[in-house]
């Protein structure tokens, strides 16, 4: 059964993608083995490079994809099994999700009414005057106003359009986003306005969210708790201030070390780290799997690491005294 | 300072206006540009999309799209005006003496040839070189990039490298022609944190060895930190700030540079974002006056209506805002933005 502790909990969460046949069969494993949790009103946020099977795992979750193996339960409720229409209902009422790619992901051929009221009338919202005051009501939250429900996305700016998306998100009032690399198509001066829009709407909602992001300052202005994947897997979930000031696992270092710091008295001279899993880890004897070094922080790795890990921290309290 | 003061100015972009001419009407991309670029050093060129900085770096290497019309200005460089050159004559230049690092490492190669084919045509097209030699030199040079096994990697085709190795790929045939400036376009943009990092650090050896003078293009401040000894940011079309790093990072004057740099979380920020309302504006009719003055929140009257020179603070540091002259009223800038220098430079003495 699943921890009530948690909004939504992963267990175990695999989704492999197959290509070829016979001896040109291919397994990729997007996301393998994963397993978390995000309590109620909390930002989880989700970072790694590119091709780590980050936005697999988004996508497997809200059942763009089917999971290979491994459950997802969101409020106690079993959301990975078999794809029924009560299901589908279910997800679309307590989950949205925002895009990356803010021109993609709106129908260039939809007013930005059509595009943000489509949820409300799949969910049988027929009166027109209902759906458009919501929508007028949704457009003022984000930003917009209410001239603009008569346009089509391509007149609006590259921030704009993420707007767009967020009201179509948020009217179905879900209980959870997920947001896929929100910002990250966006100018840094927009970024900024987006990232702010957002923090407000989870107030005033108290949503929970699933961040995923590659931008590590980004991350970790606006999250909670953060995990970092690697390879489909994930390798360290703890709260922000924690993996950032003590970083176990080398993958995470490696990545922390890697950011440009806007600091030309430091940037120059930054060490950086290098992570290569065969020589960084020796898994020949010991099986690495999931350990809590301290409270709420989770390292992939095996026992002798672990114990190496724990060491780490206890040093770095002394050293903090 | 003053050492870098004497060394000699090798390109030199004297109040340059862009224009593009479109259906809407004529777009003034570029607005006066004027920066030099002494020899060994790098300077950045910050701004966000739309203002104009990868503009002004086609008109130095002569690839403006043929609506574009450089309506005044010079482009200074070995005693020849770049601007007025023919395409002929910019043969002589484009890949020999200034090279060009694209953002999209993908769609700067071809990808039905091999890599290595392709570093060969360009040093047998600039450098004249037989098969034979070229060859060898296309190796050597993807070795110098740090492309491991070479002979391999030689025949094979861009789909089969990663990113990074592709734009190392790309590194390697700007250098081919054996150029003394190299400009890089957003060379990592589209890469991750782990790679862009190693691409840096590639840039930076290069440029050692080869005492290249490098034109960088960016708009992301820890990259500027990383690479340059000068920044200049750019708005609408205009160089607003310029000014060596440690002056646009820590004393920084324009209020657009303000919210530049406090509208980005780093690691330890908490508070709310700084963020700029509005979008910039529409180069086709540009606002009188300073173009930020709408967006800026410390605008004074005069912005709206008369256009602020580049005011002198140091020798080597210029604002282009009235906030500067000495009858304005006195206006410091966000007190987030100062707590967040003060960290830096504390973090700078921690770290020696």
């Amino acid at each position: 059964m699943s921890d009530s502790t948690y909004l939504l909990e992963v267990k175990n969460l695999c989704r492999h993608f197959t290509s070829g046949r016979g001896k040109n069969k291919l397994v990729v494993k997007a996301v393998d083995n994963v397993s978390f949790g995000v309590k109620p009103a909390e930002t989880f946020g989700l970072v790694g490079e590119s091709g780590c099977g980050k936005t697999t795992l988004g996508r497997t979750i809200i059942r763009l994809y089917d999971p290979t193996s491994g459950q997802v339960f969101f409020n106690g409720r079993e959301i990975s099994g078999k794809m029924t229409g009560e299901l589908r209902r279910y997800l679309t009422e307590n989950i949205a999700m925002i895009f990356q790619d803010p021109i993609e992901s709106l129908n260039p051929r939809m007013t930005v009414e059509e595009i943000i009221g489509e949820g409300l009338k799949v969910r049988g919202v027929k009166d027109k005057a209902e759906i458009r005051r919501r929508v007028v009501e949704m457009l003022k939250k984000v930003g917009l106003n209410e001239e603009h429900a008569t346009r089509y996305p391509h007149e609006f700016s590259g921030g704009q359009r993420q707007r767009i998306g967020i009201a179509r998100a948020l009217i179905v009032q879900p209980k959870m986003i997920i947001a896929d690399e929100p910002v990250s198509a966006l100018d840094v001066s927009i970024q900024a306005q987006v990232i702010n829009l957002l923090n407000d709407l989870k107030e005033e909602f108290g949503l929970t969210i699933l961040f995923i992001a590659h931008n590590l300052s980004v991350v970790k202005y606006f999250s909670d708790r953060i995990g970092v994947m690697y390879y489909g897997r994930l390798v360290e979930v703890a709260r922000g201030e924690d993996l950032y000031a003590k970083p176990l696992h080398p993958y995470t270092r490696a990545l922390l070390s890697a950011i440009p710091e806007p600091n030309p008295l430091t940037a120059r001279n930054k060490k950086r780290l290098d992570y290569d899993p065969e020589r960084d880890h020796d898994y020949s004897r010991e099986k690495p799997e999931m350990v809590e070094i301290e409270p709420e922080h989770f390292v992939y790795c095996s026992p002798s690491e672990a114990a190496r890990y724990r060491e780490i921290c206890r040093s770095a309290v002394k050293a903090g005294d | 300072m003053a050492e870098r003061d004497k060394r000699d100015v090798i390109l030199q972009v004297k109040d340059l206006n862009v224009s593009f001419r479109t259906y809407g009407g004529i777009v003034r991309a570029v607005r006066g540009v004027t920066f030099d670029l002494r020899r060994g050093e790098t300077v950045a060129i910050v701004g966000e999309s739309g203002s104009g900085k990868s503009v002004t770096i086609k008109a130095i290497m002569g690839i403006l799209p043929s609506n574009a019309t450089i309506e005044s200005g010079e482009i200074l460089y070995g005693g020849m005006d770049l601007t007025k050159l023919t395409e002929e004559e910019f043969h002589n230049i484009r890949g020999k003496r200034i090279g060009l690092i694209f953002q999209d490492p993908l769609s700067a190669l071809n990808p039905i040839m091999k890599v290595g084919n392709q570093i060969m045509e360009a040093l047998i097209l600039s450098q004249k070189m037989s098969k034979k030699a070229a060859r060898q030199r296309a190796l050597e040079l993807m070795e110098a990039v740090g492309i491991p096994d070479v002979e391999r990697r030689f025949n094979q085709y861009p789909f089969q490298f990663s990113g990074g190795m592709r734009q190392r790929i790309v590194i390697a045939i700007a250098l081919a022609g054996d150029p003394e400036i190299l400009i890089c376009d957003e060379p990592t943009t589209a890469l991750d944190v782990t790679v862009q990092a190693r691409i840096l650090e590639l840039i930076n050896k290069i440029k050692e060895e080869r005492h290249l003078s490098v034109i960088f293009i960016t708009h992301d401040l820890g990259v500027v930190a990383t690479m340059a000894d000068r920044v200049n940011v750019m708005y609408a079309g205009k160089i607003v700030e310029t000014g060596t790093s440690e002056e646009v990072f820590f004393e920084p004057a324009h209020p657009y540079t303000w919210a530049l740099l406090s509208s980005m979380p780093d690691l330890e920020t908490k508070e709310r974002l700084f963020s700029i309302p509005g979008t910039p504006p529409n180069m086709i009719s540009p606002p009188p006056g300073d173009a930020f003055s709408v967006r800026n929140r410390y605008a004074l009257r005069i912005d709206f209506e008369k256009e602020p020179p580049l005011f002198k603070i140091t020798d080597t540091h210029y604002a282009a805002t009235w906030l500067l002259h000495p009858k304005a009223p006195r206006v410091e800038m966000p007190e987030a933005l100062k707590t967040r220098i003060e960290r830096m430079r504390r973090r700078a003495v921690g770290n020696e």
